[in-house]
């Protein structure tokens, strides 16, 4: 190209276009969605008709203030609040179109499809290769071959065979927090879930930790829908593609995050990203 | 626009410094143009020279500004409004500072006039004209101090004028080359005059659409006032 111009660098005309990569949720599949969800904790409404759709595979993220019920909608979606005695719930969920809350939903077989990970990693107090190999024995899965195989691919997607290859069979407790958090990830992925919850993820790790795992999330979005609970607003204008703000029970605002985060149309959204008293 | 205060009080602080020093360095800017054309209606060389040296006190602060957006931005990671402040900012004292770069070629093209026949009016279209375009400056600054897209708009619409009164002088300066050649050169000088007055227009309406962007999250560059006030009014 330099020859035809006759100049050093060739002139790339799409590189000087607008980049047209704002999404839009209208074109997007949806993977989850809520309708009119309301959600009690005993007498204490948590949820207040929570409308959202979100995408597959997608990396959607939840902000909002301590109490706000992010973390609580993020427990809607694999029935995480069934544990909770006083946990009732109104509305409706649907993962694909299909009613998470029906009677016939085999909770067990929703949670291997709506996997989870949590702000302190938790690993058993195993080996390295049996925690990732866990949720498979569980299935019934013997075969070691299988096994091994499964193991290795999840290790790799959540970016961290590298680090313990050699180590397969020590225990996983000897790993650093962000290799245990990047272990329980790999746990999730083992079984091949559709959905991954990440309830602050990051927030007990170091910095460098805290890259790693975003990376990943990046990665994983390729395959997986991401749903991420974040208290740090810089980490969802990292990692996600659609972001929610949440408050006090409510939704406020659910949009693109590049949209939220330069120009949110609520005040209240603005307030809160802005760092104004709320 | 009602502004809450940040939890933050430093913050606030930091970005309250920037939008005065912004100002500031829009108060420098207007009275070196309306100095620059002072100087040249009225032939003083003194105001001219002064001009000219004060140059350097605009370009002085827009570093300083843009440095402090830089360690704002790194150090804060302003985001939506806040977001939109720094990036309006960092656009307007560009804008800020070409002002300054023509009010300084003005002053130069007043010196060079002054050793030239004068005419009679005391080049009062000049001056006419970059009064214009000083009140446009003037008031593109109050519409950024109390954020007023309103203001904005009606700034921008000025350059209008300010482009027809320099079709007018252009027009003007070619009659008079032509009907006599002796005039030329002096003509040659009083057209780049304009031509520098007229381009401060045009940096005073792009600081309105940095305005528009920081109020309304609107990007309405290019494409004309209609659409710009259709944009600023939805």
């Amino acid at each position: 190209m330099a020859s035809d111009t006759g100049l050093t660098h060739g002139i790339n005309l799409d590189a000087l276009e607008r980049k047209s990569t704002v999404l839009n949720i209208e074109s997007e599949t949806i993977c989850l969605e809520t309708n009119a969800l309301d959600l009690f904790y005993g007498e204490k409404q948590a949820l207040k008709g929570v409308n959202i759709k979100l995408p597959e595979k997608r990396v959607s993220a939840f902000i909002g203030p301590s109490g706000c019920g992010k973390s609580t909608l993020l427990r809607c979606f694999n029935r995480m609040n069934d544990l909770v005695d006083t946990c009732r719930i109104a509305g409706s969920i649907t993962l694909n179109g299909e009613d998470i809350y029906a009677k016939s939903v085999d909770v067990a077989e929703l949670r291997r499809r709506v996997g989870m990970v949590f702000q302190k990693p938790n690993p058993f107090p195993k080996s390295i290769y049996e925690n990732v190999a866990y949720g498979l024995r569980l299935q019934g899965v013997k075969n070691r071959r299988v096994l091994d195989e499964a193991v290795e691919r999840s290790l790799n997607g959540a970016a961290l065979w590298d680090e313990v290859k050699d180590r397969l069979h020590d225990s996983a407790l000897g790993l650093s927090g962000g290799q245990q958090q990047r272990l329980v990830i790999a746990r999730a992925i083992a079984i091949e879930p559709k959905v991954l919850l990440l309830d602050e993820p990051a927030s007990a790790l170091d910095p460098i930790s805290t890259l790693k795992i975003e990376e990943l999330i990046h990665e994983l979005k390729d395959n997986y829908t991401i749903i991420i609970v974040t208290h740090n607003m810089q980490q969802a204008a990292r990692v996600s593609d659609y972001t929610a703000f949440m408050y006090m029970g409510e939704l406020i605002e659910f949009g693109d995050t590049d949209t939220i985060f330069t120009n949110p149309s609520e005040k209240q959204t603005e307030d809160y990203i802005t760092g104004r008293y709320g | 626009m009602e502004r809450r205060h940040h939890i933050s009080q430093q913050f606030d602080a930091e970005l309250e410094d920037v939008r005065n020093r912004v100002l500031s360095m829009g108060g420098l800017v207007e009275q070196q143009i309306i100095q620059a054309i002072t100087a040249l209606s009225e032939g003083d060389a003194k105001l001219a020279e002064l001009v000219i040296d004060n140059d350097i006190k605009v370009n002085t602060a827009e570093v300083a500004i843009d440095e402090e957006c830089t360690h704002i931005i790194a150090r804060r990671q302003p985001a939506a409004s806040d977001l939109r402040l720094m990036i309006a900012v960092i656009k307007t004292i560009t804008d800020l500072e070409r002002i300054g770069d023509q009010a300084e070629r003005i002053a130069r093209m007043g010196l060079r006039l002054m050793e030239k026949e004068r005419p009679k009016n005391n080049y009062g279209e000049l001056r006419h004209l970059g009064e214009l375009v000083a009140a446009m400056v003037h008031d593109a600054l109050d519409a950024f101090a109390r954020m007023d897209i309103d203001a904005a708009i009606e700034v921008a619409k000025q350059d209008l004028k300010v482009d027809q009164e320099y079709d007018g002088v252009m027009r003007q300066a070619l009659t008079f080359m032509m009907e006599d050649p002796r005039s030329i050169s002096r003509m040659l000088d009083v057209m780049w005059t304009a031509r520098a007055i007229e381009r401060i227009g045009d940096h005073a309406k792009n600081i309105c659409e940095y305005i528009i962007y920081l109020v309304k999250g609107k990007d309405v560059r290019h494409i004309g006032l209609e659409k710009m006030e259709k944009a600023v009014k939805s």
